[in-house]
């Protein structure tokens, strides 16, 4: 199978999307002339034109609620947030407007727009441009959340994101825009709201998502070598959460460790830690083990950095303790 | 003058006032619970600006909106049943009072985060021009809407994108309790499109065929040259903020001045001057049945299911 970056399954969910269907449009900073900051967008304004891939000042607030105002209106905007950091300024369209649309109208409005764009950590950003915003946007009904791993799963996700008329939150991970991975010639989706098993395994369940898939993968392999069998499973869709293939797993490994690059404190992965417990207690054999992004504002020197993001030492650290 | 259309401007801002007394006794008597925002004083701004508009233009408010919904042709009954948080509702029970919807009639709703409509209105202004209809969206605001950054945004980027938008501040001289002169340099909020820029226009909102020419020659603008318009409409609101609000950063004297020239009066007298008091007694009865009806029909109805309580969370994902 042919091997493509993230940059361009992501490309490519977008364009074929809106050559299926004239109400698609993308709107953001730098989308068009640019080809997009991470170069997403490349050669979109080329064949759509200016009137479908627009161009927007800096102005999140405002083209965020344009496109929130747009998709109440039968369109179906995707909207780039240059990184998902800028979303916060444009947080109530969001979370006040979008999210609650079909609701507070009794169903007579639907609101079907992606929000999408780079969430998390990359390499020393500082403090302002790494919030983890999963945790966030999870906590609101209303939404749709999806932090994929690979470009094969980008691709179909996006493409079912799109698709979808319930607002959608769309967090890629910077550090893998120019990952590659197989992705096929021939047109695919992916369902909203299913968990892949990114390698079986019978004795611990480790539970990821976003770009923590990837060193979660190697973490099984350093388990493998002592001889532990790790199941590893990408939730790709954190609201609604597929719950089902969770306890599926626990249930038949008894054991899990959720990894996250994320801030432990009232995050996605407390979260899901309580809801395996509540349902499936007694067939736990260890208590649940969660890998974090140290609770700290991210500073800015490596060495720093490094220290307070999950990786595998502390993920192996952490799995140790836990099943003795 | 037109009498047709003397009765009917008087008939709709009547229905509006009568609607909100009855809500706002029946809020006492706390059959309604949470805000309510009355909109009593400014009838002729919603009335006015919504009855030159074409039925598909698409209209959005902030939560002050029973009036923009009565005036959009939404039913009284189906808004007083939403007051009363019934399944019969407007938005069935799930909006309230700050929430009233009615997209049959294009009445995109209210909103309750000051400034937040105003990008959405651009939105649907976007969306008329994306897919090249002719129609037009409007949105009103408060005074107390002109400093936020949606405001800016939303305006900004009507201009910038040349959309058939239409936003009009509803300048009733209170942002809660705080009066004007401490939220603005100037008297006159239509400035504020200067900076865009974009047309503008400031009109007495007490007098209903002021409200009319302005919005009138804004849509034709937005419909014939796809370009936004920024109209202040100087009223007042008679009563408080909302029903917890007793209004008293503020002068009887005050109140009495914009009241002495109540558009629902004026228009009424002009009834009688042209020889139709007996067409004005009729109305007043009319909404007077259409109200009680509105009433006795949301105390009847029913409560929405607890079984239904996830219901509209989701459109294509049921939970």
């Amino acid at each position: 199978m042919r091997e493509i970056m993230m940059r361009d399954a992501i490309r490519e969910a977008m364009s074929e999307e809106m050559r299926r269907d004239p109400n698609v449009f993308l709107v953001g900073e730098e989308v068009g002339a640019y080809n997009g900051a991470y170069k997403c967008s490349k050669g979109m304004l080329e064949e759509f034109g200016a009137q479908r891939v627009i161009d927007a000042p800096i102005a999140e607030t405002g083209f965020s609620g344009i496109g929130v105002g747009a998709a109440m209106c039968g369109l179906r905007p995707i909207v780039e947030f240059m990184t998902f950091n800028f979303s916060l300024v444009a947080i109530d369209q969001i979370i006040n407007s979008a999210a609650k649309a079909h609701l507070m109208s009794g169903g007579q409005l639907t609101c079907p727009i992606v929000f999408r764009g780079a969430n998390g950590g990359a390499f020393q950003l500082g403090a302002q441009h790494v919030n983890y915003l999963e945790g966030i946007y999870a906590n609101t009904p209303g939404l749709v959340v999806i932090a994929p791993s690979t470009p094969y799963d980008t691709k179909g996700l996006l493409k079912s994101a799109i698709r979808n008329s319930d607002p959608v939150i769309f967090l890629e991970a910077e550090l893998t825009y120019g990952l590659r991975g197989e992705v096929p010639e021939e047109e695919y989706i992916i369902p909203i709201g299913k968990a892949d098993i990114k390698k079986e395994g019978t004795d611990v369940t480790l539970i990821s998502w976003s770009r923590s898939v990837f060193i979660t993968l190697q973490v099984a392999e350093k388990l493998a070598e002592q001889g532990i069998s790790a199941e590893v499973l990408d939730l790709r869709t954190l609201r609604p959460l597929d719950k089902e293939a969770v306890l599926k797993s626990v249930s038949k490994t008894n054991r899990c460790i959720i990894i996250q690059d994320q801030f432990e404190t009232a995050s996605y992965g407390a979260y899901l830690s309580h809801m395996i417990q509540r349902e499936i207690f007694d067939q736990l054999d260890a208590p649940i083990g969660l890998v974090s992004t140290m609770d700290v504002p991210m500073p800015y020197s490596k060495v720093l950095e490094n220290y307070i993001r999950p990786n595998v030492e502390m993920c192996l650290k952490e799995i140790t303790q836990i099943l003795g | 003058m037109d009498q047709d259309l003397i009765t009917q401007l008087y008939t709709n801002m009547l229905r509006i006032r009568r609607f909100e007394e009855e809500a706002a006794r029946l809020y006492t008597e706390r059959k309604i619970g949470g805000f309510l925002h009355l909109y009593i004083g400014q009838e002729a701004v919603a009335v006015g600006a919504i009855s030159v508009l074409d039925p598909q233009d698409q209209i959005l408010t902030s939560y002050r909106c029973h009036g923009h919904y009565l005036a959009r042709g939404g039913s009284p009954k189906a808004g007083m049943a939403e007051l009363m948080g019934k399944v019969t509702g407007c938005s069935k029970g799930r909006g309230g009072s700050m929430h009233f919807f009615d997209v049959e009639h294009a009445f995109y709703g209210g909103w309750a985060i000051i400034g937040g409509q105003i990008p959405m209105s651009a939105g649907m202004a976007f969306a008329n021009k994306y897919k090249g209809n002719k129609n037009v969206s409007l949105s009103f605001l408060g005074d107390g809407s002109i400093n936020i950054g949606a405001f800016h945004e939303g305006l900004a980027l009507a201009a910038l994108w040349e959309l058939p938008a239409i936003f009009i501040i509803e300048n009733n001289h209170f942002a809660m309790g705080t009066p004007l002169e401490k939220t603005a340099t100037s008297e006159d909020l239509s400035i504020r499109a200067l900076g865009y820029p974009m047309a503008r226009e400031t009109v007495d909102g007490h007098d209903i065929f002021a409200v009319r020419a302005a919005v009138h020659k804004a849509a034709k603008r937005a419909r014939e040259q796809s370009q936004p318009t920024l109209i202040e409409a100087k009223t007042y609101r008679y009563r408080g903020h909302s029903m917890a609000d007793p209004g008293t950063y503020r002068t009887k004297d005050d109140v009495e001045a914009w009241r002495s020239r109540d558009p629902i009066s004026v228009l009424g007298d002009k009834l009688n001057e042209l020889g139709l008091s007996a067409v004005r007694e009729k109305v007043i009865q009319e909404i007077e049945a259409e109200i009680a009806e509105a009433v006795d029909f949301a105390e009847k109805s029913d409560f929405p299911d607890i079984a239904d309580a996830a219901k509209y969370a989701y459109f294509d994902l049921k939970q």
